[in-house]
């Protein structure tokens, strides 16, 4: 214990060479217990496309489907529908989709390949609860001018029958249209867009 | 027959001085409970404490039985609690504990938040005591957040959704931190395992471990009192500050009273009221929604967060923009931690302090509750106004505090505390 004997430089040295080399590893153990919690491969590889047979669709009517987990609405517009959709624009905060999540094919008025069917991912994005289709004679308790659409439970926003936000609501942009093709007239395929090659 | 009873005694006391040879027994006995001095004048405020203890204990005991019929899976998990309701023997009575024991922490904590709202319990030199209180608060919150995931009903799938899509609200990371938190693309399987392994695990640990700090700390620097009156400056010739009393056998007894009671009103909501349905909502306690099994097709017409979490729901809610929404939301939970500072007022208790600080705090408690209210009710504009013009006064009490506490006219603090 005498001063004499003690090797300062050298206690400082293992002390910092240690504190180094253990803090390094230290840090990268984390790695493998952070990654542990991201989706496995096996999530990853769960999403696979889903076929729907649209033939028993009413217009005014609307199908509930599941894909990757969430729920997929298909709605089958009628013409008043299609028109109280055109009257809106100026209550809507991205009437054109220019913010929003959608295919190229699908940013159009009526966000749809054709106009007659919506396909729309029913998670409102604001905080992910799924809306609920208020259809135009039921709308009261929304609001008076009330042209159908959907109403999020949660915290009161509203989207419209092509899944454009309204203004004022907390929703920031129009709800999310997945990647879809029509195989024929009555049968659509829901996250896929490219044409398939035919062997 | 005395002398085979002092025979038993001296056994006793060998055994402990044995110990005590060998393990600080005797030492930690006197520092926290026969030689602890709390002040003399603690009264109906200074119940929750240790209350909050004793929830603990329940919430610890109920939740261990509890997962031995309990099944972290999606497809088992909504059956399972029914199984533990209907076929385990008093499977219902530990549910209903652990389930009551949730709100019943939850109601005790924010009294004693209250507690040190009143006695200006967090100022200095409790602030360490009043961070690592907030600490336990945010990390019950968690706790609790990770529990309702677990019966797998439509108001923990969807609850658990809104809040995992809190995350996803913040700029850059947000989707990436969801999707991290979830480990799925949805709120699943995968997520309702992992919740499982943190609400049975990972919280009950670190809270266990800090609530032995917020014991450590509060004893370390001793129990503010309804005065707010320091009683270390003032001992008597052995040390002993002369307004304490020992914690033991004093406040240990009156405790015991005070636990007594409060399980007569825990065990009368157990028995006769578990749902907590009070006309006008879902049930407080247990929601209705969540007696159907999680469907991530359909949100419930009517969704609310349990009651604990309804004031910072509806301050999320009174944002019309999603980031903003989200930020008020955190800030109105985290604002607490910065009290010891934002308080600038040389007097702690309420007693003492001028009409600022009495008519802010009032305020503030009547907001929160409004607040609470209006969580649980669903959206019209008249609430949606109402709830900006209380989310406004809530985060005034916390922005105003350094001007209207350094202004105010306070009162002469007397040197002794007062009966």
């Amino acid at each position: 214990m005498e001063n004499k004997t003690l090797n300062q430089s050298r206690r400082r040295f293992l002390t910092t060479a240690a504190t180094v080399v253990g803090g390094f590893g230290a840090a990268a153990a984390t790695v493998p217990f952070v990654s542990n919690m991201s989706p496995s491969a096996k999530t990853k590889a769960i999403g696979a496309p889903v076929e729907v047979d649209i033939s028993k669709l009413e217009p005014g009517g609307r199908l509930i489907e599941k894909w990757q987990g969430k729920p997929i609405w298909i709605l089958r517009r009628t013409n008043e529908m299609l028109q109280d959709i055109s009257s809106l624009n100026d209550k809507l905060s991205d009437p054109q989709s220019d913010n929003s999540a959608q295919p190229d094919y699908a940013k159009n008025e009526f966000r749809a390949l054709k106009e007659e069917f919506l396909v729309v991912i029913g998670i409102c994005t604001h905080l992910g609860c799924s809306p609920s289709f208020v259809l135009k004679e039921d709308g009261e308790s929304i609001s008076s001018d009330w042209m159908g659409g959907f109403f999020c439970p949660c915290h009161g926003s509203r989207f419209d029958l092509a899944g454009r936000v309204f203004k004022g609501v907390p929703a920031p942009n129009n709800l999310v249209i997945p990647p879809y093709k029509f195989i024929s007239d009555t049968r659509l395929l829901i996250g896929e867009d490219t044409e398939e090659v035919d062997g | 027959m005395a002398k085979s009873n002092g025979t038993f005694v001296s056994v006793l006391v060998g055994a402990r001085d044995w110990v005590d040879a060998r393990f600080p027994l005797m030492k930690i006995w006197n520092e926290h409970l026969a030689k602890y001095y709390a002040p003399k004048n603690f009264n109906f405020w200074y119940f929750f404490g240790a209350f909050a203890l004793l929830v603990l204990g329940i919430q610890v005991v109920t939740g261990i039985w509890l997962t031995m019929n309990y099944k972290p899976s999606a497809e088992e998990a909504f059956a399972s609690v029914e199984y533990i309701m209907r076929d385990v023997e008093w499977g219902w009575l530990i549910r209903y504990m652990h389930s009551t024991g949730a709100s019943a922490f939850f109601i005790v904590i924010y009294l004693h938040m209250f507690r040190a709202l009143l006695y200006g319990s967090y100022k200095k030199p409790r602030e360490l005591l009043w961070l690592s209180g907030m600490a336990l608060y945010l990390l019950l919150m968690g706790e609790a957040f990770f529990g309702y995931l677990l019966p797998w009903g439509q108001m923990s799938y969807w609850g658990a959704q809104v809040i995992i899509s809190l995350f996803g609200a913040l700029p850059i990371i947000g989707e990436d931190l969801s999707l991290w938190i979830r480990g799925d693309f949805v709120v699943s399987d995968v997520t309702l395992n992992r919740f499982f392994a943190l609400h049975v695990i990972a919280f009950p640990l670190l809270i266990l471990g800090l609530v032995g700090f917020h014991i450590l700390a509060l004893h370390e620097v001793g129990s503010n009192n309804p005065d707010g009156i320091d009683i270390k400056k003032n001992k008597n010739a052995d040390g002993i500050p002369v307004d304490g009393i020992p914690f033991h056998p004093y406040y240990t007894v009156k405790d015991l009273m005070g636990a007594v009671v409060f399980l007569i009103f825990f065990f009368a909501v157990v028995f006769f009221t578990p749902e907590m349905k009070i006309p006008g909502t879902q049930g407080l306690f247990l929601e209705s929604a969540n007696f159907i099994q999680a469907n991530p097709l359909q949100t419930p017409e009517h969704i609310a967060p349990v009651w604990y979490f309804t004031p910072f729901y509806a301050i999320l809610r009174a944002v019309p923009s999603q980031l903003g929404g989200v930020i008020a939301m955190g800030l109105a939970v985290n604002l607490f931690l910065l009290l010891p500072w934002l308080d600038r007022s040389p007097v702690r208790s309420f007693r003492y302090r001028g009409r600022n600080y009495r008519i802010a705090l009032a305020l503030f408690v009547i907001s929160f509750i409004v607040l609470g209210w209006l969580g649980l009710q669903v959206v019209t504009p008249v609430y949606t106004w109402m709830s900006r013009f209380f989310t406004v006064i809530y985060f005034l009490f916390f922005l105003l505090m350094p001007f209207y506490t350094a202004l105010d006219k306070d009162k002469t603090v007397p040197d002794r505390v007062t009966n």
